[in-house]
Protein backbone atom coordinates (compact mmCIF):
# COMPACT_ATOMS: atom_id res chain seq x y z
CA UNK A 1 0.00 0.00 0.00
CA UNK A 2 1.10 3.70 -0.04
CA UNK A 3 2.35 3.40 3.18
CA UNK A 4 2.95 -0.13 3.73
CA UNK A 5 6.09 -0.64 5.30
CA UNK A 6 8.54 -1.36 2.28
CA UNK A 7 11.81 -1.87 4.29
CA UNK A 8 14.04 -4.87 3.47
CA UNK A 9 14.81 -7.67 6.77
CA UNK A 10 18.18 -5.19 6.62
CA UNK A 11 17.01 -1.72 6.90
CA UNK A 12 14.19 -2.68 9.45
CA UNK A 13 17.29 -4.25 11.29
CA UNK A 14 19.70 -1.32 11.34
CA UNK A 15 16.90 0.95 12.62
CA UNK A 16 16.19 -0.78 15.43
CA UNK A 17 19.18 -0.93 16.57
CA UNK A 18 19.72 2.71 16.13
CA UNK A 19 16.48 3.61 18.23
CA UNK A 20 17.80 0.79 20.69
CA UNK A 21 20.78 2.97 20.99
CA UNK A 22 18.99 6.78 21.36
CA UNK A 23 16.43 5.28 23.43
CA UNK A 24 15.64 6.80 26.96
CA UNK A 25 11.96 6.53 27.20
CA UNK A 26 11.12 4.23 30.25
CA UNK A 27 9.03 1.48 30.65
CA UNK A 28 6.78 3.81 32.65
CA UNK A 29 6.38 5.70 30.03
CA UNK A 30 5.66 3.67 27.39
CA UNK A 31 2.98 2.24 29.62
CA UNK A 32 1.38 5.39 29.55
CA UNK A 33 1.63 6.32 26.16
CA UNK A 34 -0.32 3.15 25.35
CA UNK A 35 -2.84 3.64 28.00
CA UNK A 36 -3.96 6.45 26.16
CA UNK A 37 -4.10 4.73 22.83
CA UNK A 38 -5.84 1.53 24.30
CA UNK A 39 -8.07 4.53 26.30
CA UNK A 40 -9.09 5.23 22.46
CA UNK A 41 -7.39 8.92 22.75
CA UNK A 42 -6.46 10.67 19.73
CA UNK A 43 -2.85 11.69 19.50
CA UNK A 44 -1.60 15.21 17.97
CA UNK A 45 1.12 16.51 16.67
CA UNK A 46 2.11 18.63 20.34
CA UNK A 47 1.83 15.66 22.67
CA UNK A 48 4.31 13.77 24.15
CA UNK A 49 4.87 10.22 22.21
CA UNK A 50 7.68 7.55 21.49
CA UNK A 51 10.27 8.04 19.29
CA UNK A 52 9.55 4.96 17.48
CA UNK A 53 5.88 6.13 17.34
CA UNK A 54 6.98 9.39 15.69
CA UNK A 55 9.59 7.90 13.57
CA UNK A 56 7.18 5.36 12.00
CA UNK A 57 4.49 8.14 11.67
CA UNK A 58 6.86 9.92 9.49
CA UNK A 59 8.23 7.35 7.62
CA UNK A 60 4.48 5.78 7.14
CA UNK A 61 3.05 9.20 5.78
CA UNK A 62 6.26 10.83 3.73
CA UNK A 63 5.76 7.26 1.84
CA UNK A 64 2.33 7.68 1.56
CA UNK A 65 2.65 11.50 -0.09
CA UNK A 66 5.88 10.22 -2.21
CA UNK A 67 3.41 7.37 -3.20
CA UNK A 68 0.79 10.07 -4.08
CA UNK A 69 3.18 12.28 -6.44
CA UNK A 70 4.76 9.51 -8.03
CA UNK A 71 1.80 8.31 -8.81
CA UNK A 72 0.67 11.60 -10.51
CA UNK A 73 2.96 10.25 -13.67
CA UNK A 74 1.60 6.85 -14.71
CA UNK A 75 -1.78 8.57 -15.59
CA UNK A 76 -0.08 11.79 -16.67
CA UNK A 77 1.30 9.55 -19.33
CA UNK A 78 -2.43 9.93 -20.56
CA UNK A 79 -4.01 13.11 -19.59
CA UNK A 80 -2.81 14.61 -23.56
CA UNK A 81 -4.14 11.59 -25.29
CA UNK A 82 -7.32 11.37 -23.30
CA UNK A 83 -9.89 9.97 -25.68
CA UNK A 84 -12.83 12.26 -25.01
CA UNK A 85 -13.10 15.91 -23.31
CA UNK A 86 -14.69 14.67 -20.45
CA UNK A 87 -12.04 11.87 -19.74
CA UNK A 88 -9.31 14.57 -20.31
CA UNK A 89 -11.24 16.62 -17.51
CA UNK A 90 -12.08 13.77 -15.02
CA UNK A 91 -8.41 12.42 -15.61
CA UNK A 92 -6.76 16.22 -14.85
CA UNK A 93 -9.22 16.90 -11.79
CA UNK A 94 -8.05 12.87 -10.36
CA UNK A 95 -4.31 13.48 -10.70
CA UNK A 96 -4.79 17.16 -9.73
CA UNK A 97 -6.67 15.01 -6.46
CA UNK A 98 -3.19 13.11 -5.91
CA UNK A 99 -1.36 16.37 -6.10
CA UNK A 100 -3.51 17.54 -2.90
CA UNK A 101 -3.55 14.34 -1.00
CA UNK A 102 0.74 14.67 -1.82
CA UNK A 103 0.25 18.28 0.14
CA UNK A 104 -1.74 17.62 2.83
CA UNK A 105 -0.18 14.46 3.64
CA UNK A 106 3.21 16.47 3.01
CA UNK A 107 1.76 18.64 5.91
CA UNK A 108 0.31 15.75 8.16
CA UNK A 109 4.06 14.40 8.08
CA UNK A 110 5.21 18.11 9.16
CA UNK A 111 3.84 18.32 12.04
CA UNK A 112 5.64 15.37 13.37
CA UNK A 113 8.66 17.63 13.13
CA UNK A 114 10.61 16.47 9.48
CA UNK A 115 10.11 19.17 6.80
CA UNK A 116 8.88 18.62 3.26
CA UNK A 117 12.22 20.01 1.92
CA UNK A 118 13.86 16.65 3.81
CA UNK A 119 11.21 14.30 3.13
CA UNK A 120 11.35 15.41 -0.86
CA UNK A 121 15.08 15.01 -0.62
CA UNK A 122 15.04 11.27 0.26
CA UNK A 123 12.35 10.48 -2.32
CA UNK A 124 14.71 12.05 -4.99
CA UNK A 125 17.87 10.48 -3.34
CA UNK A 126 16.25 6.91 -3.67
CA UNK A 127 16.42 6.71 0.28
CA UNK A 128 12.69 6.59 1.07
CA UNK A 129 10.25 4.31 -1.16
CA UNK A 130 7.05 4.97 -2.79
CA UNK A 131 3.93 2.10 -3.63
CA UNK A 132 5.02 -0.31 -6.02
CA UNK A 133 2.53 -0.17 -8.22
CA UNK A 134 3.73 3.12 -9.67
CA UNK A 135 6.42 1.83 -11.20
CA UNK A 136 4.33 -0.26 -13.78
CA UNK A 137 4.09 0.96 -17.04
CA UNK A 138 0.40 2.20 -18.66
CA UNK A 139 0.82 1.29 -21.72
CA UNK A 140 -3.30 1.58 -23.09
CA UNK A 141 -5.95 3.70 -22.18
CA UNK A 142 -7.31 1.01 -20.64
CA UNK A 143 -5.31 1.10 -17.90
CA UNK A 144 -6.57 4.66 -17.07
CA UNK A 145 -9.44 2.57 -15.73
CA UNK A 146 -7.92 -0.25 -14.55
CA UNK A 147 -5.75 1.97 -11.89
CA UNK A 148 -8.79 3.88 -10.66
CA UNK A 149 -10.58 0.41 -10.29
CA UNK A 150 -8.16 -1.52 -8.88
CA UNK A 151 -5.59 0.65 -7.22
CA UNK A 152 -7.55 3.53 -6.19
CA UNK A 153 -10.04 0.77 -4.42
CA UNK A 154 -6.88 -0.84 -3.11
CA UNK A 155 -6.02 2.16 -1.34
CA UNK A 156 -9.92 2.89 -0.56
CA UNK A 157 -9.54 -0.77 1.69
CA UNK A 158 -6.49 0.68 3.53
CA UNK A 159 -7.03 4.25 3.83
CA UNK A 160 -10.86 3.41 5.22
CA UNK A 161 -9.23 2.02 8.82
CA UNK A 162 -6.56 4.44 8.99
CA UNK A 163 -9.29 7.21 9.62
CA UNK A 164 -9.35 5.87 12.86
CA UNK A 165 -5.62 5.86 12.76
CA UNK A 166 -4.49 7.05 16.67
CA UNK A 167 -2.56 9.72 15.22
CA UNK A 168 -4.62 13.04 14.50
CA UNK A 169 -3.21 14.91 11.64
CA UNK A 170 -3.00 11.49 9.67
CA UNK A 171 -6.63 10.15 10.22
CA UNK A 172 -8.85 13.81 9.28
CA UNK A 173 -6.36 13.96 5.96
CA UNK A 174 -7.53 10.09 5.00
CA UNK A 175 -11.38 11.33 5.67
CA UNK A 176 -10.90 13.73 3.08
CA UNK A 177 -8.55 11.36 1.02
CA UNK A 178 -10.83 8.75 1.45
CA UNK A 179 -13.49 10.67 -0.36
CA UNK A 180 -11.78 11.83 -3.17
CA UNK A 181 -10.23 8.33 -3.73
CA UNK A 182 -14.05 7.13 -4.03
CA UNK A 183 -14.47 9.19 -6.75
CA UNK A 184 -11.64 7.89 -8.54
CA UNK A 185 -12.49 4.47 -8.20
CA UNK A 186 -15.68 4.88 -9.38
CA UNK A 187 -14.68 6.83 -12.59
CA UNK A 188 -12.06 4.01 -13.08
CA UNK A 189 -14.63 1.19 -12.64
CA UNK A 190 -17.09 3.38 -14.97
CA UNK A 191 -13.78 3.26 -18.01
CA UNK A 192 -13.70 -0.45 -17.79
CA UNK A 193 -17.28 -0.95 -17.60
CA UNK A 194 -17.44 1.28 -20.87
CA UNK A 195 -14.55 -0.65 -22.59
CA UNK A 196 -16.18 -4.11 -21.20
CA UNK A 197 -19.37 -2.98 -22.94
CA UNK A 198 -17.53 -1.44 -25.96
CA UNK A 199 -16.34 -3.94 -29.32
CA UNK A 200 -14.65 -6.67 -29.20
CA UNK A 201 -11.31 -4.70 -29.14
CA UNK A 202 -12.22 -2.30 -26.29
CA UNK A 203 -12.98 -5.50 -24.30
CA UNK A 204 -9.71 -7.24 -24.96
CA UNK A 205 -7.86 -4.13 -24.63
CA UNK A 206 -9.51 -3.76 -20.96
CA UNK A 207 -8.84 -7.82 -20.47
CA UNK A 208 -5.22 -7.24 -20.85
CA UNK A 209 -4.60 -4.33 -18.74
CA UNK A 210 -6.17 -6.13 -15.96
CA UNK A 211 -4.07 -8.64 -16.59
CA UNK A 212 -1.50 -6.64 -16.01
CA UNK A 213 -2.06 -4.71 -13.10
CA UNK A 214 -4.15 -7.40 -11.14
CA UNK A 215 -1.12 -9.01 -9.21
CA UNK A 216 0.96 -5.73 -8.66
CA UNK A 217 -2.38 -4.48 -7.31
CA UNK A 218 -2.31 -7.25 -4.87
CA UNK A 219 1.38 -6.77 -4.04
CA UNK A 220 0.58 -2.68 -2.93
CA UNK A 221 -1.10 -4.36 0.76
CA UNK A 222 2.56 -5.13 1.94
CA UNK A 223 4.21 -8.34 1.84
CA UNK A 224 2.41 -11.68 3.59
CA UNK A 225 1.61 -11.27 7.75
CA UNK A 226 4.41 -13.76 8.69
CA UNK A 227 7.53 -11.37 7.10
CA UNK A 228 6.20 -8.39 8.54
CA UNK A 229 7.77 -7.52 11.61
CA UNK A 230 6.43 -4.16 12.34
CA UNK A 231 2.79 -4.75 12.16
CA UNK A 232 2.04 -5.73 15.69
CA UNK A 233 3.73 -2.99 17.44
CA UNK A 234 1.32 -0.87 14.73
CA UNK A 235 -1.45 -2.93 15.83
CA UNK A 236 -0.50 -2.00 19.14
CA UNK A 237 -0.34 1.66 18.36
CA UNK A 238 -3.54 1.43 16.20
CA UNK A 239 -1.45 3.25 13.22
CA UNK A 240 -2.42 0.04 11.58
CA UNK A 241 -5.58 -1.80 12.36
CA UNK A 242 -5.81 -5.00 10.29
CA UNK A 243 -2.91 -6.58 8.81
CA UNK A 244 -1.85 -6.53 5.53
CA UNK A 245 -3.62 -10.35 4.55
CA UNK A 246 -6.69 -9.28 5.86
CA UNK A 247 -6.72 -6.59 4.15
CA UNK A 248 -5.61 -7.89 0.73
CA UNK A 249 -8.70 -10.39 1.27
CA UNK A 250 -11.64 -8.10 1.91
CA UNK A 251 -10.01 -6.41 -1.36
CA UNK A 252 -10.22 -9.38 -3.66
CA UNK A 253 -13.71 -10.50 -2.43
CA UNK A 254 -14.85 -6.79 -3.13
CA UNK A 255 -13.28 -6.82 -6.69
CA UNK A 256 -14.31 -10.47 -7.72
CA UNK A 257 -17.61 -10.04 -8.19
CA UNK A 258 -16.93 -6.27 -9.98
CA UNK A 259 -15.10 -8.00 -12.58
CA UNK A 260 -17.70 -10.81 -12.86
CA UNK A 261 -20.43 -8.37 -13.68
CA UNK A 262 -18.39 -6.76 -16.44
CA UNK A 263 -17.29 -10.59 -17.71
CA UNK A 264 -13.82 -10.14 -17.22
CA UNK A 265 -11.13 -12.76 -16.05
CA UNK A 266 -8.99 -12.24 -12.92
CA UNK A 267 -5.56 -13.92 -14.22
CA UNK A 268 -5.62 -16.22 -11.77
CA UNK A 269 -6.16 -19.71 -12.10
CA UNK A 270 -6.82 -20.73 -8.76
CA UNK A 271 -8.86 -18.29 -7.24
CA UNK A 272 -12.03 -19.72 -6.64
CA UNK A 273 -15.05 -19.40 -3.83
CA UNK A 274 -14.73 -20.72 -0.58
CA UNK A 275 -17.97 -21.66 0.75
CA UNK A 276 -16.69 -23.00 4.35
CA UNK A 277 -14.73 -19.44 4.86
CA UNK A 278 -17.00 -17.26 2.64
CA UNK A 279 -13.93 -15.61 1.09
CA UNK A 280 -12.25 -16.15 -2.27
CA UNK A 281 -9.43 -18.79 -2.06
CA UNK A 282 -6.69 -17.27 -4.50
CA UNK A 283 -3.25 -18.54 -5.88
CA UNK A 284 0.49 -17.67 -4.22
CA UNK A 285 1.73 -14.04 -4.87
CA UNK A 286 5.32 -13.97 -6.44
CA UNK A 287 7.00 -11.93 -3.72
CA UNK A 288 9.80 -12.22 -5.48
CA UNK A 289 8.75 -9.48 -8.39
CA UNK A 290 7.87 -7.33 -5.46
CA UNK A 291 10.92 -7.04 -3.61
CA UNK A 292 12.82 -7.19 -6.84
CA UNK A 293 11.07 -3.41 -7.70
CA UNK A 294 11.89 -2.24 -4.28
CA UNK A 295 15.29 -3.24 -4.98
CA UNK A 296 15.42 -2.16 -8.26
CA UNK A 297 12.81 0.04 -9.44
CA UNK A 298 10.87 -2.10 -11.28
CA UNK A 299 10.16 -1.40 -15.28
CA UNK A 300 9.57 2.53 -14.85
CA UNK A 301 10.78 3.48 -11.10
CA UNK A 302 14.21 5.07 -12.56
CA UNK A 303 11.95 7.37 -15.14
CA UNK A 304 10.13 8.08 -12.72
CA UNK A 305 12.20 9.38 -10.27
CA UNK A 306 14.28 11.16 -13.04
CA UNK A 307 10.48 12.70 -13.75
CA UNK A 308 10.45 14.30 -10.00
CA UNK A 309 14.64 15.32 -9.98
CA UNK A 310 13.83 17.13 -13.60
CA UNK A 311 10.90 19.09 -12.06
CA UNK A 312 12.73 19.67 -9.04
CA UNK A 313 15.54 21.05 -10.91
CA UNK A 314 13.19 22.85 -12.69
CA UNK A 315 11.71 24.56 -9.44
CA UNK A 316 15.11 25.84 -8.19
CA UNK A 317 15.27 28.94 -10.19
CA UNK A 318 11.49 29.51 -10.02
CA UNK A 319 11.62 29.35 -6.06
CA UNK A 320 15.14 31.54 -6.24
CA UNK A 321 13.76 33.79 -7.94
CA UNK A 322 10.51 34.50 -5.83
CA UNK A 323 12.57 34.66 -3.12
CA UNK A 324 14.58 37.13 -4.32
CA UNK A 325 11.19 38.96 -5.38
CA UNK A 326 10.07 38.63 -1.91
CA UNK A 327 13.28 39.89 0.05
CA UNK A 328 13.24 42.84 -2.06
CA UNK A 329 9.60 43.71 -1.21
CA UNK A 330 10.55 43.10 2.43
CA UNK A 331 13.42 45.53 1.71
CA UNK A 332 11.08 47.97 0.62
CA UNK A 333 8.84 48.03 3.28
CA UNK A 334 10.98 48.32 5.85
CA UNK A 335 13.13 51.11 4.04
CA UNK B 1 -7.08 9.40 -44.97
CA UNK B 2 -9.83 8.21 -42.83
CA UNK B 3 -13.29 8.26 -44.39
CA UNK B 4 -15.07 7.82 -41.77
CA UNK B 5 -18.01 9.81 -41.01
CA UNK B 6 -16.38 10.57 -37.42
CA UNK B 7 -13.58 12.49 -38.63
CA UNK B 8 -13.87 16.19 -40.00
CA UNK B 9 -10.71 16.59 -41.72
CA UNK B 10 -10.52 20.26 -43.09
CA UNK B 11 -14.05 21.60 -42.91
CA UNK B 12 -14.54 24.61 -41.57
CA UNK B 13 -17.96 26.30 -40.39
CA UNK B 14 -19.91 28.30 -43.04
CA UNK B 15 -21.00 30.87 -40.98
CA UNK B 16 -18.86 33.85 -39.64
CA UNK B 17 -21.20 33.65 -35.78
CA UNK B 18 -19.89 30.04 -36.00
CA UNK B 19 -16.50 30.47 -37.10
CA UNK B 20 -15.66 33.13 -34.26
CA UNK B 21 -17.17 30.84 -31.77
CA UNK B 22 -15.00 27.56 -32.95
CA UNK B 23 -12.04 30.24 -32.64
CA UNK B 24 -12.77 30.70 -29.38
CA UNK B 25 -13.11 27.06 -28.58
CA UNK B 26 -9.85 26.05 -30.11
CA UNK B 27 -8.37 29.26 -27.89
CA UNK B 28 -9.09 27.71 -24.92
CA UNK B 29 -8.68 23.84 -25.87
CA UNK B 30 -5.50 24.45 -27.19
CA UNK B 31 -4.16 26.10 -24.40
CA UNK B 32 -5.71 23.41 -21.77
CA UNK B 33 -4.05 21.25 -24.10
CA UNK B 34 -0.74 22.52 -23.22
CA UNK B 35 -0.83 22.94 -19.78
CA UNK B 36 -2.39 19.75 -19.23
CA UNK B 37 0.86 18.59 -20.40
CA UNK B 38 2.91 19.87 -17.41
CA UNK B 39 0.44 18.02 -15.27
CA UNK B 40 2.76 16.22 -12.76
CA UNK B 41 5.75 17.98 -14.19
CA UNK B 42 5.33 21.58 -12.65
CA UNK B 43 8.44 23.40 -11.04
CA UNK B 44 6.60 22.57 -7.79
CA UNK B 45 3.56 20.66 -6.43
CA UNK B 46 1.45 23.90 -5.46
CA UNK B 47 2.19 25.21 -9.30
CA UNK B 48 1.07 21.77 -10.36
CA UNK B 49 -2.12 22.40 -8.67
CA UNK B 50 -2.45 25.62 -10.00
CA UNK B 51 -1.51 25.07 -13.74
CA UNK B 52 -3.87 21.94 -14.06
CA UNK B 53 -6.86 24.37 -12.21
CA UNK B 54 -6.33 26.82 -15.35
CA UNK B 55 -6.01 23.78 -17.44
CA UNK B 56 -9.49 22.15 -16.32
CA UNK B 57 -11.06 25.71 -16.29
CA UNK B 58 -10.17 26.32 -20.38
CA UNK B 59 -10.96 22.44 -21.11
CA UNK B 60 -14.08 23.29 -19.57
CA UNK B 61 -14.84 26.44 -21.39
CA UNK B 62 -13.46 24.33 -24.61
CA UNK B 63 -16.60 22.00 -23.73
CA UNK B 64 -19.12 24.27 -23.37
CA UNK B 65 -18.13 25.90 -26.72
CA UNK B 66 -18.15 23.20 -28.70
CA UNK B 67 -21.13 22.26 -27.50
CA UNK B 68 -22.75 25.22 -28.90
CA UNK B 69 -20.91 25.58 -31.89
CA UNK B 70 -22.88 22.52 -32.62
CA UNK B 71 -26.16 23.59 -32.08
CA UNK B 72 -25.15 26.97 -34.62
CA UNK B 73 -24.03 24.46 -37.21
CA UNK B 74 -23.66 20.96 -37.15
CA UNK B 75 -20.39 20.15 -38.09
CA UNK B 76 -19.65 16.92 -36.50
CA UNK B 77 -21.57 13.90 -34.99
CA UNK B 78 -20.71 15.30 -31.21
CA UNK B 79 -18.38 17.81 -29.03
CA UNK B 80 -15.11 15.02 -29.30
CA UNK B 81 -15.70 14.45 -32.81
CA UNK B 82 -15.21 18.39 -33.32
CA UNK B 83 -13.16 18.60 -31.01
CA UNK B 84 -10.68 15.82 -31.70
CA UNK B 85 -10.42 15.31 -35.59
CA UNK B 86 -9.85 18.32 -37.72
CA UNK B 87 -6.85 18.75 -39.67
CA UNK B 88 -4.29 21.10 -38.32
CA UNK B 89 -5.19 24.03 -40.71
CA UNK B 90 -8.90 23.79 -40.21
CA UNK B 91 -8.12 24.54 -35.98
CA UNK B 92 -8.66 28.43 -35.53
CA UNK B 93 -6.81 29.12 -32.35
CA UNK B 94 -4.98 31.93 -32.38
CA UNK B 95 -0.81 31.49 -32.95
CA UNK B 96 0.02 32.16 -29.15
CA UNK B 97 -1.62 29.43 -27.41
CA UNK B 98 0.29 27.16 -29.33
CA UNK B 99 3.83 28.07 -28.05
CA UNK B 100 5.74 25.36 -26.36
CA UNK B 101 6.30 25.21 -22.60
CA UNK B 102 9.92 25.89 -22.86
CA UNK B 103 10.32 26.85 -19.52
CA UNK B 104 8.43 27.92 -15.94
CA UNK B 105 8.70 31.65 -17.39
CA UNK B 106 7.37 31.55 -20.86
CA UNK B 107 4.25 29.27 -19.55
CA UNK B 108 3.02 32.39 -16.92
CA UNK B 109 4.13 34.80 -19.85
CA UNK B 110 2.22 33.03 -22.32
CA UNK B 111 -0.92 32.84 -19.54
CA UNK B 112 -1.00 36.25 -18.67
CA UNK B 113 -1.40 37.85 -22.35
CA UNK B 114 -3.55 35.04 -23.28
CA UNK B 115 -5.69 36.11 -20.50
CA UNK B 116 -5.92 39.46 -19.96
CA UNK B 117 -6.78 39.61 -23.84
CA UNK B 118 -9.32 36.88 -22.96
CA UNK B 119 -10.93 39.32 -20.58
CA UNK B 120 -11.68 41.81 -22.87
CA UNK B 121 -12.84 39.43 -25.97
CA UNK B 122 -15.31 37.60 -23.10
CA UNK B 123 -16.66 40.96 -21.92
CA UNK B 124 -17.45 41.84 -25.15
CA UNK B 125 -19.77 39.09 -25.25
CA UNK B 126 -21.56 39.76 -22.10
CA UNK B 127 -23.93 41.64 -24.22
CA UNK B 128 -24.07 39.24 -27.08
CA UNK B 129 -27.18 38.57 -28.85
CA UNK B 130 -26.49 34.71 -28.35
CA UNK B 131 -27.36 34.41 -25.00
CA UNK B 132 -25.97 30.98 -24.67
CA UNK B 133 -22.46 32.26 -25.26
CA UNK B 134 -23.32 35.25 -23.28
CA UNK B 135 -23.96 33.23 -20.29
CA UNK B 136 -20.38 31.10 -21.17
CA UNK B 137 -18.53 34.13 -21.45
CA UNK B 138 -19.62 35.37 -17.87
CA UNK B 139 -19.19 31.77 -16.25
CA UNK B 140 -15.63 32.09 -17.51
CA UNK B 141 -14.96 35.58 -16.70
CA UNK B 142 -15.10 34.30 -12.77
CA UNK B 143 -12.29 31.82 -13.79
CA UNK B 144 -10.22 34.29 -16.18
CA UNK B 145 -9.90 36.91 -13.78
CA UNK B 146 -7.95 33.76 -11.30
CA UNK B 147 -5.46 33.24 -14.05
CA UNK B 148 -4.73 36.38 -14.38
CA UNK B 149 -4.24 37.22 -11.01
CA UNK B 150 -1.47 34.13 -11.25
CA UNK B 151 -0.05 35.12 -13.89
CA UNK B 152 0.53 38.55 -13.24
CA UNK B 153 1.97 37.63 -10.25
CA UNK B 154 4.55 35.18 -11.35
CA UNK B 155 5.47 37.50 -14.05
CA UNK B 156 6.38 40.68 -11.10
CA UNK B 157 7.92 37.55 -9.17
CA UNK B 158 9.98 36.19 -12.59
CA UNK B 159 10.58 39.54 -14.20
CA UNK B 160 12.23 41.27 -10.86
CA UNK B 161 13.26 38.34 -8.85
CA UNK B 162 17.16 36.85 -9.51
CA UNK B 163 19.22 37.97 -12.49
CA UNK B 164 18.49 34.12 -13.99
CA UNK B 165 14.56 34.45 -13.79
CA UNK B 166 14.68 38.24 -15.47
CA UNK B 167 16.69 36.47 -18.54
CA UNK B 168 14.65 33.62 -18.49
CA UNK B 169 11.42 36.20 -18.68
CA UNK B 170 13.22 38.65 -21.23
CA UNK B 171 13.21 35.46 -23.46
CA UNK B 172 9.67 34.70 -23.18
CA UNK B 173 8.65 38.27 -24.13
CA UNK B 174 10.46 38.17 -27.20
CA UNK B 175 9.66 34.75 -28.12
CA UNK B 176 5.76 35.56 -27.59
CA UNK B 177 5.01 39.29 -27.82
CA UNK B 178 5.09 38.58 -31.58
CA UNK B 179 2.09 36.69 -31.12
CA UNK B 180 0.23 39.29 -28.68
CA UNK B 181 -0.94 41.34 -32.58
CA UNK B 182 -3.32 38.59 -34.14
CA UNK B 183 -5.09 38.44 -30.57
CA UNK B 184 -6.47 41.84 -31.20
CA UNK B 185 -6.93 41.54 -34.99
CA UNK B 186 -10.01 42.44 -36.54
CA UNK B 187 -10.26 40.10 -39.93
CA UNK B 188 -13.60 39.70 -42.06
CA UNK B 189 -14.92 37.05 -39.85
CA UNK B 190 -14.83 38.78 -36.54
CA UNK B 191 -16.36 41.77 -38.28
CA UNK B 192 -19.15 40.07 -39.23
CA UNK B 193 -19.61 38.06 -36.53
CA UNK B 194 -19.08 41.87 -34.34
CA UNK B 195 -22.16 43.26 -37.35
CA UNK B 196 -24.39 40.19 -36.60
CA UNK B 197 -24.30 41.38 -32.48
CA UNK B 198 -22.69 38.52 -32.12
CA UNK B 199 -20.20 40.74 -29.65
CA UNK B 200 -19.19 44.26 -29.27
CA UNK B 201 -16.00 45.47 -30.62
CA UNK B 202 -13.03 44.71 -28.46
CA UNK B 203 -10.25 45.39 -30.76
CA UNK B 204 -10.59 49.23 -30.35
CA UNK B 205 -9.44 47.90 -26.56
CA UNK B 206 -6.27 47.00 -28.30
CA UNK B 207 -4.44 50.00 -27.05
CA UNK B 208 -5.72 50.07 -23.63
CA UNK B 209 -4.53 46.25 -23.38
CA UNK B 210 -0.50 47.52 -24.53
CA UNK B 211 -0.76 50.33 -21.82
CA UNK B 212 -1.67 47.86 -19.30
CA UNK B 213 0.36 44.71 -20.09
CA UNK B 214 3.55 47.51 -20.94
CA UNK B 215 3.25 48.70 -17.26
CA UNK B 216 3.17 45.26 -15.43
CA UNK B 217 5.87 44.49 -17.39
CA UNK B 218 7.88 47.75 -16.92
CA UNK B 219 6.73 46.85 -13.03
CA UNK B 220 8.69 43.65 -13.54
CA UNK B 221 11.68 45.28 -15.16
CA UNK B 222 11.09 43.81 -18.67
CA UNK B 223 10.26 45.71 -21.73
CA UNK B 224 8.63 44.32 -25.25
CA UNK B 225 11.02 44.26 -28.08
CA UNK B 226 10.58 47.34 -29.88
CA UNK B 227 9.35 47.16 -33.91
CA UNK B 228 7.63 44.02 -34.11
CA UNK B 229 6.77 42.16 -37.08
CA UNK B 230 3.47 40.40 -35.50
CA UNK B 231 2.65 36.83 -36.63
CA UNK B 232 -0.78 35.99 -37.35
CA UNK B 233 -2.43 33.28 -39.52
CA UNK B 234 -3.36 31.12 -36.70
CA UNK B 235 -7.02 31.82 -37.03
CA UNK B 236 -7.64 31.76 -40.10
CA UNK B 237 -6.21 28.47 -40.38
CA UNK B 238 -2.34 29.47 -40.93
CA UNK B 239 -0.97 27.71 -37.97
CA UNK B 240 3.05 26.62 -36.97
CA UNK B 241 4.59 23.52 -36.52
CA UNK B 242 3.80 23.09 -33.04
CA UNK B 243 0.36 22.62 -33.45
CA UNK B 244 0.72 19.06 -35.45
CA UNK B 245 2.56 17.71 -32.56
CA UNK B 246 0.27 18.74 -29.94
CA UNK B 247 -2.43 16.99 -32.12
CA UNK B 248 -0.82 13.96 -32.78
CA UNK B 249 -1.20 13.57 -29.19
CA UNK B 250 -4.88 14.88 -28.65
CA UNK B 251 -6.29 13.28 -31.88
CA UNK B 252 -4.49 9.67 -30.80
CA UNK B 253 -7.72 7.69 -29.40
CA UNK B 254 -10.22 9.53 -31.79
CA UNK B 255 -8.33 8.81 -34.99
CA UNK B 256 -6.61 5.22 -34.46
CA UNK B 257 -10.57 4.28 -33.12
CA UNK B 258 -12.90 5.92 -34.61
CA UNK B 259 -16.53 6.04 -33.89
CA UNK B 260 -16.09 4.29 -30.92
CA UNK B 261 -17.52 5.21 -26.91
CA UNK B 262 -14.95 5.79 -24.23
Amino acid sequence: MYSTDLRTDAEKRRAQKADAKRSVEDAAFLDAFQARIDAGDIIEAKDIMPEGYRKTLVRQISQHAHSEIVGMLPEGNWVTRAPTLRRKLILLAKIQDEAGHGLYLYSAAETLGRSRDDMVADLLSGKAKYSTIFTYPTPTWADMGTIGWLVDGAAITNQIPLCRCSFGPYARAMVRVCKEESFHQRQGYEIVTTLAQGTPEQKQMAQESLDRIWWPSLMMFGPPDGASAHSSQNMKWKIKRHSNDELRQRFIDTTVPQAEFLGLKIPDPDLKWNEERGRYDFGDIDWSEMWAVIKGGGICGKARIRARKAAHKEGEWVRAAAAAYAQKRNSEKAA
Amino acid sequence: MNSSPNFIGAMIPAKPETNFVLRCADNAMILGQRLSEMCGHAPELELDLALTNISLDLIGQAGLLYDHVQTLEKLAPNADVLALTRDQNAYLNCLLVAQPNVDFAHIVLRQYLFSTFQKRQYEALLSSSDETLAAIAEKSLKEIAYHIRFAKDWVLRLGDGTEDSHERMADALDCLWRYSGELFEKDSVLAAAIDAGLLTDFTDKYEAWQIEVVALLAEATLTPPDDTHMLKGGYQGHQEDHLGHILTDMQYMQLKYPSLQW
